[in-house]
């Protein structure tokens, strides 16, 4: 594989300059959006590490996002915790539970994996709903404090912004350093590693690759990046609810990447923007959401399984062939 | 503890096991042959409940009208299941398991709105049919005549299920596929009717299921997700694919779940979630399944 110009192009950066500017246009709206799509996404790119790049299909990895948000949400409302702090506290306490599921998880293959990956979310869940005096059971934890952020009005060129705004430029601040860091992972010898494991774990091991070893490192990593995600979108959120750790949590984070298409780094990026902001234009008009998104799934599945990057990768590479109709991959 | 209550437990257990083991069954069975976890399998059930009531509602006066409406139900689910086989879900079988998996999942999204559309989000119940309102007293506790008769039943569908498994030719096609489907199909086997059939079998013991349920629980949305994540536990600590795993993986759920209430009355869903993650843990295939190959 050689690197073409558009491999060279730091898409990171140009997209965090690019969604920098959002707070610009002046909507409240847009800001929320963006937001909530700058940290989904995160949670999406931190499943891929798995989904992608190992093949391990999580049915569980809410439990790490919801983690995170907890851990964060605590520290902040209850002792007060510097937000920064907190934030990181978020992403280890994942990390850490993580690592404690992922060694017994990755012992496991196909759907005894996906079961025992969506067991222990349960229990995390299980808790969490019913410990009333720790997380608030059902009633959640709310209101978590926004970061005080108004030294940011200090910067010249950025005073006179809502705190959701400032919130937005930490967000996406922070966002884009994991989102950087996680495509480093992705492209270093461990990611390659971690490919050739999913393309054929038994020649993996044969040529003494510790296999189960990678794929619990990946476990915890994806864990960590997806408690930050979680630990944002608790202080986004305002709260934070057991929901967050439920499992159609982890359906939905699984279909934003399919959706986007999982064997592209920037696909569950592709694919969080478009179910967001589907999400808000249909809850408008109606309720019935899930159908709609049963719907796109289905389309998906038959249509273009390739998810929305391969479909115009396809396209891209047809038109470049002169219609010639040949096929991506082949 | 008296003996009295432990007892009464105990029965209430058995009856949340015969009804999970009704659904659990279909789950299991097609996954044995098809190799794919149907979440839709909840939501058939769900469906079964709806179109049951409907049919007792449109012949309201008739008291006995529960009868009928059961057996249309699960007929109306099993041709559907026949619909979704034959028209989609078999163009996915060459794709990657992941993609089989989400289009059941697709299913549940849609159908489950599609129930909300035709019904709406109210409880809904269908009272117990007047041949079976009684009850009856064994060692002093009170069981429904009701519940006595789902046991019956269930057991019957147990045993009917391992005769035709154990007895039969097609019992044999499908133990057969459970352990190499390939291999079966190479000796000449149709395996495309094969899969049809368990799948549409499946779908009529949801849709029984769902009926059955109907006096005994209050027809809401959200039923079919809580259902197949009961019937997960199920037969991942019986064994996925093994019938007589699914029916001890029942019972167990049962119990724990009746008498989990009695010693940590908060921790109840924790203690079937912590069971099931043991089994998968020391025991992945489950109490009496077989490791896939």
């Amino acid at each position: 594989m050689s690197r073409s110009l558009f491999d060279r192009i730091p898409w990171v950066l140009v997209i965090f300059i690019i969604a920098l500017g959002i707070p610009w246009l002046g909507s409240k709206y847009y800001t929320f959006l963006a937001t909530q799509i700058a940290i989904l996404s995160l949670f999406a790119v931190s499943y891929n590490l798995l989904l992608g790049s190992a093949g391990l299909v999580s049915f569980g990895h809410a439990a790490y996002f919801g983690l995170g948000s907890y851990a964060c949400g605590l520290l902040m409302k209850e002792l007060g915790v510097p937000f920064l702090i907190a934030l990181a506290a978020g992403g280890l306490m994942a990390a850490a539970f993580a690592a404690g599921f992922g060694f017994f998880c990755v012992r496991l293959t196909k759907i005894y994996f996906s079961m025992l990956t969506l067991a222990f979310a349960q229990i995390v869940w299980a808790i969490c709903f019913q410990w009333n005096e720790l997380t608030g059971g059902d009633q959640g934890i709310s209101p978590i404090p926004y970061p005080g952020l108004n030294w940011l009005s200090s910067v010249p060129g950025l005073d006179g912004f809502r705190v959701g705004d400032y919130f937005y430029f930490v967000a996406l601040a922070v966002v884009a350093l994991c989102i950087a860091a996680l495509h480093r992972i992705s492209v270093s010898p461990f990611g390659r590693m971690l490919m050739t494991i999913r393309e054929n774990p038994e020649r993996a091991s044969f040529i003494g690759v510790n296999v189960r070893a990678y794929e619990l490192a990946a476990f915890i990593v994806a864990g960590g990046f997806a408690g930050i995600a979680g630990a944002l979108f608790g202080i986004f959120n305002r709260g934070v609810f057991a929901d967050f750790l439920y499992w159609p949590k982890s359906a939905e984070v699984l279909i934003m990447t399919i959706l986007g298409g999982m064997n592209y780094f920037w696909g569950p990026v592709v694919g969080t923007g478009m179910l967001v902001v589907l999400n808000q234009q249909i809850t408008a008009y109606t309720e019935y959401w899930p159908l709609v998104l049963g719907t796109i799934l289905l389309v998906l599945l038959f249509a273009f399984p390739g998810g929305l990057l391969g479909a115009l990768h396809a396209g891209w590479t047809r038109l470049r062939s002169g219609g010639r109709g040949v096929r991506p991959g082949a | 503890m008296e003996l009295q209550f432990i007892f009464s437990q105990f029965l209430s257990g058995l009856t949340t096991a015969i009804f999970l083991f009704l659904i659990a069954s279909g789950l299991s069975l097609v996954f044995g042959v098809l190799r794919v976890l149907n979440f839709a399998h909840g939501t058939f059930y769900m469906l079964g409940a709806y179109i049951a009531w409907q049919v007792v509602h449109w012949l309201s006066p008739s008291k006995e009208a529960f009868w009928p409406a059961a057996l249309l139900a699960a007929g109306a689910i099993a041709v559907l299941g026949l619909l979704v086989e034959r028209l989609m879900f078999r163009y996915l079988y060459d794709k990657e398991e992941l993609y089989q998996l989400l289009f059941t999942y697709a299913l549940v999204l849609i159908l489950g709105d599609a129930a909300k559309i035709v019904w709406g989000t109210e409880q809904l119940s269908v009272t117990r049919p007047p041949v079976l309102e009684g009850s009856l007293r064994v060692m002093g506790t009170l069981i429904p005549e009701y519940n006595l008769f789902v046991m019956i039943l269930g057991s019957a569908i147990a045993v009917g299920f391992w005769v035709i498994l154990t007895r039969t030719g097609v019992g044999r096609m499908i133990r057969a596929a459970a352990m190499d489907r390939e291999m079966l199909g190479a000796l000449g086997a149709n395996v495309g009717w094969l899969y049809t059939g368990v799948f549409v079998v499946s779908s009529f013991l949801a849709g029984l299921s769902g009926a059955l349920v109907t006096p005994i629980k209050a027809i809401v949305p959200g039923m079919d997700v809580e259902i197949i994540v009961e019937a997960f536990i199920v037969v991942v600590i019986g064994g996925l694919g093994s019938f007589w795993g699914t029916f001890l993986g029942a019972l167990i759920y049962g119990q724990v779940l009746s008498f989990g209430i009695l010693i940590f009355p908060r921790f109840s869903i924790f203690s079937v979630f912590a069971l099931m993650a043991v089994i998968l843990i020391v025991r992945p295939w489950g109490l009496l399944g077989r490791p896939l190959r």
